[in-house]
């Protein structure tokens, strides 16, 4: 999260970290992504459960389910099989609190989808809603990234960096803060992004557009690359997580290297140097 | 410090719980407003101006091999219509059914079941897609309904094709209806379907006449139709969105 070499001086103290198109483009983003795993979360509890290929009845087992049954006991409890091992996910996975706090059968719970009761068709309003607002953020924030030389400047890595990359690593592993050097991103903080914004999002939009009946027919089999349709669903959930794991890596950075600073300075844009008093 | 961190920790964590149940209780009145649900349902028309710009009026949605069809094709909706009228039909094998055509046509006209097999026929095989996200594939016969449109003559105003169905969808008896526009209505793949995988279509899976758009999902792809008019606007129909799902939220352009 760096700053431009020829970043302005608010203050004596510190300096603007990021421009506003930046910060704009980044809570846009927050937003989006959120409202879309939780709305995703809806729709994949219509039909709980990933296969692999073209279809979703081709005689294999789903490689993911979700479903509630009896136990020996005759209660009923919530599973989740993966690969054919089942695993007892009462209460979060498979059955869970309903709206009126009886336990009912769906896939995810009630407290992260979107809405939170079963209701497909609000499910998809909101995914689709947003995810233009996300295609169309991501599609501003490539072009401003490339005509503010952002990505050129901040993003892609020297030579340097490549050079510091055991040193990084090491940095990481012992959470060493990187002092004045954090003005500018280092090489794990440069590939992680460019993987999220140039790998990660693309591909869940492109999944998410191999999912749709309409778009397949542009050009016939073109989501085969991905194994099929069912393939491109079971994909595009797995992407979304990895998402949220890199939601989760990056919250924690974020956090011990300095919350309210690096939190001002996606807000404000200003961050504070090393020195001066932290808020 | 240790103290002040501490504070901080657990004003982040009751933020972060108060924020959490915020946006979902808020997200949640927000789905029961009039005007948000319609402002997130502007992204429909979105989405379909911009796969109609993007689709070719002819393009093909993708078919398979015998070796891709699914081994049971699965039904969903409606599994055997609870209908007298139908159940009498269907007891003789649909020998009195008679698909009536009519509405803003020049030549309107009823098809007996034969009548309609001894039209030329397309034989496919493509994956259905529900919209509950599960995919199966199966082999459809039928006539192209352009073969149908093209013996009724539609007038130049009809803009809409609407597929009335035998099945009752709830204990009033609201039967199921559907439509579809007519760039759908004349694509090469849109049939009026009367075998799967090669035997009469069962009517688990929309016996005797189902049709298939096989550029949109599957609730588009009526079931039990009895009756196909062809109109001018559909906010007069039933509820005014142009389908029984689309009544009650659901897209009618379902081509995601």
């Amino acid at each position: 999260m760096p700053p431009h070499d020829a970043a302005t001086r608010v203050q004596t103290t510190g300096y603007l970290r990021h421009t506003w198109p930046v910060r704009l483009m980044h809570w846009i983003n927050v937003l989006a992504f959120i409202l879309l795993l939780m709305s995703g979360l809806q729709i994949f509890n219509a039909y709980p459960a990933l296969n692999w290929g073209k279809s979703s009845y081709s005689g294999r087992p789903p490689i993911l389910q979700m479903d509630a049954r009896m136990d020996a006991q005759g209660n009923p409890m919530g599973v989740t099989r993966v690969f054919g091992h089942e695993f007892n996910t009462t209460g979060v996975l498979g059955l869970s609190a309903g709206m009126d706090g009886q336990p009912v059968q769906r896939g995810f719970p009630a407290w992260i989808t979107l809405p939170s009761q079963q209701w497909l068709a609000m499910g998809r309003r909101w995914h689709f809603f947003f995810a233009w607002v996300l295609v169309i953020n991501g599609f501003a924030y490539i072009a401003y990234t490339l005509a503010s030389r952002h990505l050129a400047r901040d993003l892609m890595p020297t030579r340097a960096d490549w050079r510091s990359i055991g040193q990084s690593i090491k940095d990481h592993l012992l959470l060493r803060n990187a002092g004045e050097a954090a003005r500018h991103y280092n090489i794990l903080q440069k590939l992680t992004y460019l993987g999220v914004i140039f790998v990660l999002f693309p591909l869940v939009i492109l999944l998410g557009w191999a999912m749709s009946p309409g778009l397949n027919a542009l050009f016939p089999g073109w989501i085969d690359v991905f194994g099929g349709r069912q393939s491109a669903r079971t994909i595009h959930f797995v992407v979304a997580w990895l998402l949220v794991g890199f939601v989760f890596i990056h919250l924690f950075e974020v956090v011990i290297s300095g919350f309210w600073n690096n939190l001002r300075s996606m807000i404000t844009g200003r961050y504070r140097t090393e020195g001066s008093e932290d808020a | 410090m240790p103290s002040q961190d501490n504070s901080r920790r657990r004003f982040l964590r009751r933020a972060l719980a108060a924020g959490g149940a915020l946006v979902l209780s808020g997200c949640d009145q927000l789905s029961q407003s009039a005007w948000f649900t319609k402002l997130l349902g502007s992204a429909e028309k979105l989405t379909f101006a911009t796969q109609r710009l993007l689709l070719p009026r002819k393009a093909m949605a993708q078919e398979f091999t015998e070796a891709d069809l699914s081994p049971f094709f699965r039904s969903n909706g409606t599994s055997n219509p609870d209908n007298p009228g139908y159940q009498a039909m269907a007891a003789h094998q649909f020998a009195d059914y008679r698909l009536q055509v009519g509405g803003l046509v020049a030549q309107p006209r009823a098809y007996s079941l034969d009548e309609l097999r001894a039209l030329p026929s397309r034989t496919q095989i493509t994956r259905h897609d529900c919209v509950e996200g599960w995919s199966a594939i199966g082999k459809w016969k039928g006539v192209p309904l352009s073969r149908v449109l093209e013996q009724v003559q539609p007038q130049p105003s009809a803009r809409y094709v609407v597929f009335y169905c035998a099945d009752p969808m709830d204990a009033r008896g609201t039967r199921y209806y559907e439509s579809i526009d007519m760039e759908d209505a004349w694509h090469a793949q849109t049939l009026l379907a009367y075998e799967l995988n090669d035997a009469p279509l069962p009517i688990k899976n929309g016996a005797p006449i189902r049709v298939r758009v096989e550029r949109q999902l599957g609730y588009k792809m009526a079931k039990y139709i009895m009756q196909i008019q062809l109109v001018e606007r559909l906010d007069d129909i039933a509820g005014g969105q142009g389908g029984y799902w689309e009544d009650r939220g659901y897209e009618w352009y379902a081509g995601i």
